[in-house]
């Protein structure tokens, strides 16, 4: 299940979600908006898709996370739109017949997001300026 | 070939739109669409050599021939999680 949103998300019915009677463990991943990045003060973020691309290529992962472990459910949900510092960005929830291949599989699912998902976001700072973030995504870097 | 181009981000803001619109002969590849939009987008051509093209949803190579139906977007290096 994967859900991109312009609400606020409720992470812990997402959990509840990727629950299985099958499944020993449960691991949940959030992305939280933060206030710094090395000195740059951020204010808010924006938050832009390209949604059809985007749900391709979430399908595509959650596959290959089903292909990699044996993984009961997957859930997932990107916000869109502004975002106040401290509101939930991102949230993974994955569960698994024990923990150490939860915990693996989550942390892929969020590494390749944020590698491979069309989704991009602006740093708004205190001064009104704003600049969309565009390094290349390395796993695991942001 | 006419090509309604999605733009997001940067390249929106640096293009000045959210979409470009591109003309391109039969046969015309992902490459050909690549020129076509740094001439129309000069601020843009830096960010355009980072970014990716996608064809119908997919990251495409250069050498990839383009068919008129064929949905068109730049992809410029993602910051979402």
């Amino acid at each position: 299940m994967f859900r991109l949103t312009h609400d606020a998300i409720d992470h812990a019915n997402l959990l509840e979600m990727a629950r299985s009677p099958h499944c020993g463990a449960v691991v949940l991943f959030l992305g939280t908006v933060r206030d710094l990045t090395g000195q740059q003060v951020t204010v808010f973020l924006e938050y832009e898709a390209y949604a059809p691309m985007a749900e391709k290529k979430l399908a595509e992962i959650e596959a290959e996370t089903r292909r990699r472990w044996s993984v009961g459910e997957i859930a997932i949900a990107h916000r869109l739109g502004r975002l106040e510092v401290g509101e939930v960005s991102v949230a993974v929830a994955v569960s698994c017949p024990h923990r150490a291949e939860a915990f693996e599989a989550c942390r892929y699912v969020i590494d390749t997001l944020k590698e491979l998902v069309p989704i991009w976001k602006k740093e708004n700072a205190p001064d009104g300026t704003g600049e969309w973030v565009h390094q290349s995504a390395k796993p695991g870097a942001t | 070939m006419n090509f309604t181009v999605k733009l997001f981000a940067a390249m929106r803001d640096l293009s000045g739109s959210d979409t470009a619109e591109v003309e391109l002969p039969d046969g015309a590849t992902v490459g050909d669409l690549r020129r076509e939009i740094a001439k129309q987008f000069p601020l843009a051509r830096t960010l355009l050599l980072r970014s990716t093209i996608a064809v119908n949803h997919d990251s495409a190579e250069n050498d990839r021939p383009l068919q008129s139906t064929d949905e068109v977007a730049v992809i410029p290096p993602v910051s979402g999680g």
